[in-house]
């Protein structure tokens, strides 16, 4: 019990946060590519392709967060201060988006200022993730169970590559998102955008899987000790095929493929940071088990989620499913 | 200069709670209003309901999707700034918050959905069904949340080892002693909020001359919910009360203003309480009433100020204060609802301008009321975060000043310029009326999104052109 409650509620944590990097990756991703379109038209167009899903998508954020609390609150005791400015304009960046992203609809005049706000917004919170991202690689100061660092420990070179980083992953995804879901203009532009991401998203990959192993032995002897290189080695490998078959798959004007793709490198740099990282929530100091709540807690919550977890899935299904197709310039319900 | 952090972490608490508790207070009592809007429509198959829940639908959207977004930052905020207080309490208050988040998007946001945008596309029970169903997530998401919240003002349940709470026992934690109260209190407080901006937009259809059948609808509803839930909510606040004498007296102290325990409680109708000196100044005050009140006989006594050191009363200004405004609130609500009833009984109701024009304009007395609510409450909680567990100063976060200093300043910067176009949309909407189209389905591909069916009416509000 002691043993198996964390590790199954780190992977549903897990499953949490790869589910909102994947689907809120796409809106944001959208926003970033807001300033590319050339009309109001075709903004409209990329927005009605994501408009009725952002808010489901966003609910997996704090699905993560408040499990985090909820399982392991030492952990979320230490990361969220350790992190504090940016998870703040994290989540102003994701209010300033929402709501701009509905405001565009009513505002006339105004309305190049919610463009800007929803580009903004995305931008700010995608990079954001970035840095925590980054940080928690990195590492976070801890003393007697409580951050003991300063403010801007996480500002570092590294963190801001991988801010980068995810800004070109969450682009890529918009792009053949927009790929799949629209058409004309948008759809054109959205495939050679996305050649360029998918290179982006290459080097950003390329040079965060070096510089980890160089710059933290702890990293470094998980990857290439023996016998876990024998059963790591495919990983890169993998992702290079995937990186190669979604090149492909632009240029031969595939529209699903592309999406699937990116997805796949999203899960497999994914499975690299667990690879990195596991069993520890707050690297280098402390595990899973060292930061889980009593199993009277985990197990209380447990009965809800299992109970209610399928029924999102089944939701979040159905309303893809209600909103299948694509979208066509000038259509929707403005 | 010299910030201290904690303080300036309260500050940011408390300015993000009272926001966000803005938007619920509104949206559980709408819910509900739409949902028995909606069956009501079935029932009797007439036109106002049909149009008077639409209307009132969209006017639920746009309050809701304020109410998610300053949600999301609360749920973050304990991890942020209070971080020694999730350690602490996290074994406990965790699951709680984990069930209102369950439940809040789970059952709202599936639902929420089709109550939103079925209108036309789905039968007509299926919609009044899914309206039933919002209104029912909304309830259990302020249960867990307020179990949470009760939690913190009287713990129970729990055992500490090592200055951290571990659970002992789910059901006396969740159904904590004040926890009954509050939540009867609040879900009253929703309500009535709801009730008020219901009777005030009747007023406005009323006087002005527009969409009359549904304006005296809506008159009608608004003073039958109050005429029964403004004393239900006296009577309620007066248990409350009892129910904090027993587990907080000093809260209730603060509240009365009452110094020496060894003496009976006056009323005190007025006064500037002074911590210094530790007495009342310009009191105005009725002797002994306190006491009748609080403790059923006229000499009865309850504990003073004064029966714990300084250090550990909380504020006094703001819990004295807003306690004052909240009742003086809750009676003015009496007042309208009987004064409407009476009228409404000589059949005057729909003439008498001066009703109108007064109930037109009252329409923000139940928000003013629940956050002078939460004000005492959590005021008077101090100066502990969890009575007897936690001191407020030991719960921050070991995040330096300049930092929250800087959040603080954002947070106030994005809700107030975000916020205020909200507020001024729902205002449109409300100017516009239920007027325009009623029964008309979404044309195909409408998302699914909360503030979209807002955005036709915002476009014929502001009368824009297809776009170019
Ligand atoms: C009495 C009721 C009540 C109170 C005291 C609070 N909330 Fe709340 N909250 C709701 C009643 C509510 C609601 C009615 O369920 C909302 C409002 C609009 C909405 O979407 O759901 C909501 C939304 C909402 C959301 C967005 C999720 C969603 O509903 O889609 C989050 C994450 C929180 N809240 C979290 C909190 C936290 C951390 C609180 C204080 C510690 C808090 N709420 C106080
Ligand atoms: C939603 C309605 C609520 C409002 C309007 C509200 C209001 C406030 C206010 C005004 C403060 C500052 C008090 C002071 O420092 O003097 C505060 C503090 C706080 N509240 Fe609430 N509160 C609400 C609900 C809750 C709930 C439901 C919880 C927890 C489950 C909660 C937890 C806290 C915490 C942790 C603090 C900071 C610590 C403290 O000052 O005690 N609040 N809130
Ligand atoms: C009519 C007389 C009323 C009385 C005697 C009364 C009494 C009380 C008391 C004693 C508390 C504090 C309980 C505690 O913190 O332990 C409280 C809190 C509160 N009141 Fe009232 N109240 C009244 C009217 C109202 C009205 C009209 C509203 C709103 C429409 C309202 C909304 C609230 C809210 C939101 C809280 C904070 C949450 C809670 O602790 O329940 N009250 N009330």
């Amino acid at each position: 019990m002691e043993w198996y409650l964390p590790v199954i509620w780190a992977a549903v944590i897990g499953i949490a946060v790869a589910m909102y990097v994947i689907l809120d990756g796409f809106d944001l991703g959208i926003g970033l590519l807001f300033p590319f379109a050339k009309s109001e038209r075709e903004r409209d167009q990329m927005m009605n392709s994501v408009a009725p899903f952002w808010d489901g998508n966003e609910t997996w954020l704090v699905l993560g967060g408040v499990g985090l609390f909820v399982v392991f609150p030492r952990a979320y005791a230490i990361i969220m201060p350790a992190f504090y400015l940016p998870v703040i304009l994290m989540l102003l960046g994701l209010v300033f988006r929402g709501v701009a992203f509905e405001f565009r609809w009513i505002a006339l005049s105004s309305k190049p200022v919610w463009n800007l706000g929803f580009t903004a917004g995305s931008a700010i919170a995608g990079f954001c993730q970035g840095l925590i991202l980054g940080g928690l690689i990195q590492g976070i100061k801890v003393e007697n169970g409580a951050f003991a660092g300063s403010a801007f420990d996480w500002a570092t070179p590294f963190s801001v590559l991988c801010g980068f980083g995810v800004l070109a992953g969450y682009a890529l995804l918009g792009a053949t998102w927009l790929v799949l879901k629209t058409e004309g203009a948008v759809a054109e532009r959205a495939r050679a955008h996305a050649k360029l991401l998918l290179v982006a998203v290459l080097a950003f990959m390329a040079v965060v899987s070096l510089w980890t192993p160089l710059a933290f032995e702890r990293i470094a002897a998980r990857w290439f000790s023996f016998p876990n290189i024998l059963f790591l080695w495919p990983v890169p490998l993998v992702t290079a095929l995937v990186a190669l078959a979604a090149w492909r798959w632009l240029e031969a004007g595939r529209e699903l493929l592309p999406f699937v793709a990116a997805i796949a490198l999203f899960l497999l740099g994914y499975l690299g940071l667990v690879i990195s990282s596991f069993p520890y929530l707050v690297p280098p100091a402390l595990t899973v088990w060292q930061t889980a709540a009593p199993p009277a807690s985990q197990i209380f919550m447990l009965l809800g989620t299992v109970a209610l977890l399928p029924l999102v899935l089944a939701y979040v299904v159905f309303v893809y499913w209600i909103f299948r197709g694509k979208v066509r310039e000038g259509e929707g319900y403005h | 200069m010299n910030l201290d952090p904690v303080l300036l972490d309260r500050i940011q608490a408390g300015f993000t709670f009272a926001f966000h508790i803005i938007f619920p207070s509104f949206t559980i009592g709408l819910s509900a209003y739409v949902a028995t809007l909606a069956l009501m429509w079935i029932a009797t198959g007439e036109e106002r309901f049909h149009r008077l829940a639409f209307f009132w639908t969209k006017i639920f959207a746009v309050s809701f999707a304020m109410g998610v977004v300053s949600g999301v930052v609360l749920s973050y905020q304990f991890g942020t700034n209070w971080s020694r207080f999730s350690v602490v309490t996290g074994n406990v208050l965790g699951p709680l918050l984990g069930y209102e988040v369950l439940a809040a998007f789970f059952l709202e946001a599936t639902f929420l959905g089709i109550m939103l945008f079925g209108w036309g596309r789905v039968p007509a029970w299926l919609q009044a069904l899914s309206a039933v169903i919002v209104a029912f997530g909304t309830l259990l998401s302020a249960f867990w949340i307020l179990s949470a919240n009760s939690w913190m003002q009287t713990p129970a349940g729990h055992e500490i080892r090592d200055g951290i709470a571990y659970p002992a026992d789910w059901i006396a934690i969740v159904f904590n002693p004040s926890f009954p109260y509050r939540f009867a209190h609040m879900v009253t407080a929703a309500y009535l909020t709801t009730a008020m901006v219901v009777l005030a937009v009747g007023a406005r259809h009323v006087a002005a001359g527009r969409r009359i059948a549904e304006g005296r609808t809506m008159l009608r509803m608004a003073i039958g919910m109050l005429a029964v839930l403004a004393p239900l909510q006296l009577l309620l606040g007066d248990q409350h009360g009892l129910n904090t004498l027993a587990h907080q007296p000093v809260k209730i102290a603060a509240i009365e203003a009452h110094w020496d325990g060894s003496k009976p409680g006056k009323l005190v109708l007025f006064a500037w309480p002074d911590a210094r000196s530790e007495t009342n100044r310009y009191e105005l005050a009725i002797p002994n009433a306190g006491s009748l009140i609080l403790t059923h006989g006229l000499n009865g006594l309850f504990p003073g100020l004064t029966s714990v050191g300084a250090a550990d009363r909380p504020p006094l200004l703001p819990v004295f204060f807003a306690f004052r405004i909240m009742v003086g609130i809750g009676f003015l609500m009496i007042a309208i609802a009987y004064v409407g009833l009476w009228l409404w009984w000589r059949r005057r109701l729909f003439e008498t301008r001066w009703f109108l024009w007064l109930a037109a304009q009252t329409w923000w007395l139940g928000f003013v009321a629940v956050i002078s609510g939460w004000i005492v409450t959590e005021t008077g909680r101090q100066p502990w975060a969890v009575t007897g567990i936690l001191r407020t100063t030991d719960a921050t976060s070991p995040v330096g000043a300049p930092s929250v200093a800087v959040s603080l300043l954002l947070f106030i910067l994005v809700y107030g310029i975000v916020f205020s176009m909200g507020i001024y949309y729902i205002n449109r909407l409300i100017a516009r009326g239920a007027e325009g189209r009623a029964a008309e389905p979404p044309p195909a591909g409408t998302p699914m999104r909360p503030l979209a069916s807002v955005a036709d009416a915002g476009r014929e509000i502001l009368g824009s052109q297809p776009q170019p």
